[in-house]
C-alpha cells in the first residue's frame, strides 16, 4: 500500500500540474461574439452605437473584472451586413469560417428574419457547429410565433406586446378621437398598422382611423406632402414604427409643418435625433421602450452610463437591452461551464435575471421572448439627468408597465434538437 | 380637396425645384464631358454638412455662401486632377471613378462628422409661417428654399443664353475643337463647369439640409432620382432637365395626395378579389404606398417610348 501511494501522489500531481497548464492555456483564449449590424452606409448610425455599447459593457462588467469562464475575456467581432439580408447571408458564411457560435444582431426584422432561417439551415445541416441568433431589437412577432426557432432568442418586446401597452396609453386619453398611422412598407410597418388598427377599435371603438399610409422604406426625400394628408385628415394623434432617417424626416416635417399633435413612436430618439428634434418636439414625440431612461432607478446603472459616456462622449447607452442580453448569455456559460450554443441555449431558457436596473427579466422558455417592464417616455429636457446627443433633452419616463402586465399568449411550436 | 391639391402643388414645387438644382449641374457635366457624374449627389451631401460645420460657428448665412464655394472649388479639383488624367482612359474609367468617388465621400463624412443625423437648423428669422391656407401652415423657409431655386434658375438660363461665357460654354459642349481653334481654354472651361456644377449641388445641400435632414445617407436617397430626371429629361438637356424635375416633383406629391389604388380600378372594372387570393398584395395596393417608386416606372416608360428623354437631342 505504502509502494502505491508515493506514485499515486505523484501521479495526482501531474495531473493537477496539466490541469494546471491547460487551464493556462484556456485561460488565454477569447470567448469570442459576433455583432452583426450596418456598420458602414446610411444606417451605420445605429449599428456602431450598438457595436460600442456590446463592447463597453463586455470590458466593464466582465474583462475588468478577470473576465468570465475562469479568466476568458469576451472578443466581440463586429461583422458588417450594411442592413441588408444579402449581405447578412455573406456575413453569416463568414462568421462560420471563423467559428463564432454566438451572433448578436438587432437592426431590421427582414434582416433577422433572414438570419434566422440562416442559423436555422446551417444548424440542421451542422450538428455539433450549431450557432446561436441573439436577437437584440428586432421586433416583428413572427420570429417569436410562426418562425419561432431553438436557436433564436429576442431580448427585446415585440411589436404587438408594445403596441398593447401603446394603445392602452392612448386609449386613455380622451382628447383622442382620430388616429393616423404611417410606416414603412415592409413587415414590420404592416404589424404596426394592422396591430394598432384592430387593438383601437377593441379599446376605443369611438376613435377613428383617419388614415394608415405606408411609404417605401429608405426611399422618401420629404414627408411634408404626407405630413399635409395628415393635417387634412384632421387627426390627433400620429402612431409610426419608423426609425432611422424615416423618422427623423417625418418628426422633422411634422414638426416644421406646425403640426401640434403627439406623435407615438418606437424608435425616435438618440443617434442624432433627440439633438435634431430639440426644443420644437418638446412633448410631443413619445416612445414605447423597455429600461426607464430618467430618472434611472439604480445607482449601479447610473454609474454604468457614467462610465460609458467618459469612454465614449459623443454616444449613449441607447440600449440598454444590449447589455441585459450579453450579460444573460454570460450567466448562462457560467451556469453550464460552457460556451456551447445548446448548453447556453437550455440554460436561457426560463432564466431570470436581474438586471442593472435592479429589475429581474424573464426569458420565456415557450417561445424565447423576453419579459420585462415596458415605459412610454416623452422627448423632453424636463427632470433629464442623462440627456441623448448632448443636447439637454432626452426621454422622461412618464408611464409605466411591470412584466407581468406585458405577457402575451404565443402560437410557437418549437421544434427542438434532440441531442 | 382643393387644400390638398393647393399644398400637394406646393410641395412638387419645392422637392422639383430641389431636385433640378441637382439636375442642372449634372446635366450640364454631361452635356460636356459625356460622362454620368456619379458622385454629384455627393458633392450635394457635402454642401450640407460644410454648411452645417460653419452654421456651428457662424450661423445659417454665411454657410449659404461659403459652403457652395468650397465644393464647387473642391470639385474643380477633382476635374483638374481626377477626372481630367482618367479621361485618357476612355468613358468606362471616368463612369467608375466618379462611381468609386462616391463611396468615398459617403465613408470621408463618415469619418469626418460621423455617423449619426446632424442638428443642421433652418435659421430663426425663416422659423414662421409664410401662409396659412385652410389650417395648413406653410413654412417660410420653403417659401425662401423655392425662392433661391427659382433664382438659380433664371440666373443659370441667363447665363447660358445671354452672357458670353455662356456662349463659349454652349460652343464647347457641341464644339470643342474650334472654341480650342479660337483660342479660349476649353480645358479650363471644364473644370469651370464642373466647379459650378458641383457648387449648384452644394448649394441644393445646404437649403435641403435643414428639412430633408442631414445625415450619411442622404447622398444615395437624392442620387439615384436624379439619375432619373436626367435621363427622362434628355441627357444634356437644361430645359429638359427642368421639365422633368417639376415633372417628378409633383407626380411625387400628387401620388401621396391621392386616395386611390388598385381597390378602385377593379371596382371600376366590376372585378372582386378575396383577401386570401394569393396575389391580394397586389390588388390591395394604394397609389401613395408606392408614389416615391414612381419616377422610376416613368424612366422606364420613357426609355421604351422615347428613349432620347423628352428633350433630347442626342442621337444613337
Amino acid at each position: 500500500m505504502n509502494k502505491l501511494r508515493f506514485p499515486l501522489c505523484l501521479r495526482a500531481l501531474f495531473l493537477t500540474a496539466v490541469a494546471g497548464i491547460s487551464g493556462i492555456s484556456m485561460a488565454q483564449e477569447p470567448v469570442r461574439i459576433g455583432f452583426m449590424d450596418p456598420l458602414s452606409g446610411a444606417f451605420a448610425s445605429v449599428g456602431t452605437s450598438g457595436l460600442k455599447q456590446i463592447q463597453f459593457a463586455a470590458d466593464y462588467l466582465f474583462n475588468s473584472r478577470g473576465g468570465i469562464l475562469g479568466g476568458r475575456m469576451i472578443e466581440i467581432v463586429p461583422l458588417d451586413n450594411q442592413q441588408s439580408p444579402t449581405e447578412t447571408q455573406i456575413q453569416f458564411r463568414r462568421a462560420v469560417s471563423e467559428e463564432l457560435r454566438i451572433i448578436f444582431q438587432g437592426n431590421s426584422s427582414a434582416v433577422a428574419n433572414a438570419l434566422n432561417s440562416a442559423v436555422s439551415r446551417h444548424n440542421r445541416r451542422n450538428p455539433g457547429q450549431e450557432v446561436l441568433q441573439i436577437n437584440y431589437s428586432a421586433v416583428d412577432p413572427i420570429l417569436t410565433e410562426e418562425n419561432c426557432s431553438f436557436w433564436h432568442f429576442r431580448f427585446d418586446a415585440h411589436a404587438v406586446m408594445k403596441l398593447n401597452i401603446l394603445t392602452d396609453y392612448i386609449a386613455m386619453n380622451p382628447d383622442v378621437k382620430s388616429v393616423y398611422i404611417i410606416g414603412q412598407d415592409y413587415s414590420f410597418g404592416q404589424v404596426v398598422s394592422d396591430t394598432s388598427i384592430a387593438l383601437l377599435q377593441e379599446k376605443r371603438p369611438d376613435i377613428e382611423i383617419v388614415g394608415n399610409e405606408f411609404h417605401p422604406i429608405g426611399q422618401v426625400k420629404d414627408f411634408t406632402p404626407y405630413v399635409t394628408k395628415i393635417v387634412s385628415s384632421g387627426a390627433d394623434a400620429v402612431i409610426t414604427g419608423n426609425f432611422g432617417a424615416d423618422m427623423v424626416s417625418l418628426a422633422r416635417s411634422i414638426i416644421d409643418n406646425g403640426l401640434d399633435i403627439p406623435v407615438y413612436t418606437f424608435y425616435a430618439a438618440y443617434d442624432g435625433i433627440t439633438a435634431t428634434l430639440g426644443a420644437d418636439g418638446k412633448n410631443k414625440i413619445r416612445l414605447i421602450h423597455n429600461e426607464t431612461s430618467n430618472p434611472i432607478p439604480t445607482e449601479e446603472r447610473k454609474e454604468f452610463i457614467r462610465a460609458f459616456k467618459a469612454a465614449n462622449p459623443n454616444n449613449d447607452v441607447t440600449q440598454p437591452r444590449i447589455t441585459n442580453a450579453l450579460a444573460m448569455v454570460v450567466a448562462a456559460m457560467e451556469q453550464t461551464q460552457s460556451t456551447d450554443p445548446y448548453d447556453i441555449a437550455l440554460a436561457l431558457e426560463d432564466m431570470r435575471y436581474t438586471t442593472l436596473s435592479g429589475e429581474e427579466i424573464w426569458m420565456r422558455g415557450e417561445d424565447h421572448q423576453i419579459f420585462q417592464s415596458l415605459h412610454i417616455s416623452v422627448h423632453t429636457d424636463e427632470g433629464i439627468e442623462f440627456d441623448a446627443d448632448n443636447s439637454g433633452f432626452g426621454l422622461f419616463s412618464e408611464y409605466h408597465v411591470p412584466a407581468e402586465e406585458t405577457i402575451v399568449p404565443t402560437s410557437c411550436r418549437m421544434r427542438r434538437p434532440s441531442r | 380637396m382643393l387644400e390638398v391639391f393647393i399644398f400637394a402643388t406646393l410641395n412638387g414645387l419645392v422637392t422639383g425645384l430641389l431636385l433640378f438644382m441637382l439636375a442642372s449641374g449634372l446635366t450640364l457635366i454631361f452635356s460636356m464631358m459625356g460622362v454620368l457624374n456619379f458622385a454629384h449627389a455627393s458633392f450635394y451631401m457635402l454642401g450640407a454638412y460644410c454648411a452645417y460645420s460653419i452654421s456651428t460657428y457662424l450661423g445659417f448665412w454665411p454657410g449659404l455662401i461659403f459652403a457652395p464655394l468650397i465644393v464647387g472649388v473642391l470639385g474643380a479639383f477633382v476635374e483638374r486632377y481626377g477626372l481630367r488624367r482618367v479621361h485618357l482612359s476612355g468613358h468606362v474609367a471616368e463612369l467608375v471613378f466618379t462611381f468609386g468617388l462616391a463611396f468615398l465621400i459617403e465613408e470621408a463624412v463618415q469619418f469626418f462628422w460621423g455617423p449619426d443625423t446632424k442638428n443642421y437648423r433652418s435659421p430663426e428669422i425663416l422659423d414662421f409661417p409664410l401662409f396659412t391656407l385652410f389650417g395648413q401652415e406653410f413654412p417660410a423657409y420653403r417659401g425662401f428654399m423655392i425662392g433661391i431655386s427659382v433664382m438659380i434658375f433664371i440666373g443659370l438660363y441667363m447665363l447660358l443664353t445671354r452672357s458670353r461665357v455662356g456662349i463659349i460654354i454652349q460652343a464647347a459642349i457641341t464644339h470643342p475643337h474650334t472654341v480650342a481653334n479660337l483660342g479660349h481654354n476649353v480645358p479650363f472651361i471644364f473644370m469651370g463647369v464642373f466647379g459650378v456644377g458641383t457648387a449648384l449641388a452644394a448649394l441644393a445641400g445646404v437649403i435641403a439640409g435643414p428639412v430633408l435632414t442631414t445625415f450619411p445617407g442622404m447622398a444615395m436617397v437624392l442620387g439615384s432620382i436624379v439619375f432619373v430626371i436626367v435621363v427622362v429629361g434628355g441627357l444634356g438637356s437644361l430645359a429638359g432637365a427642368f421639365i422633368a424635375s417639376l415633372l417628378i416633383g409633383l407626380l411625387q406629391s400628387y401620388a401621396i395626395a391621392s386616395d386611390v389604388g388598385m381597390p378602385d380600378l377593379l371596382n371600376l372594372l366590376g372585378l372582386e378579389f378575396d383577401r386570401n387570393h394569393p396575389l391580394t398584395d397586389l390588388w390591395t395596393l394604394m397609389l401613395p404606398q408606392i408614389a416615391p417608386i414612381l419616377p422610376f416606372l416613368l424612366l422606364v416608360l420613357v426609355l421604351i417610348f422615347r428613349p432620347t428623354g423628352l428633350l433630347g437631342k442626342r442621337e444613337q
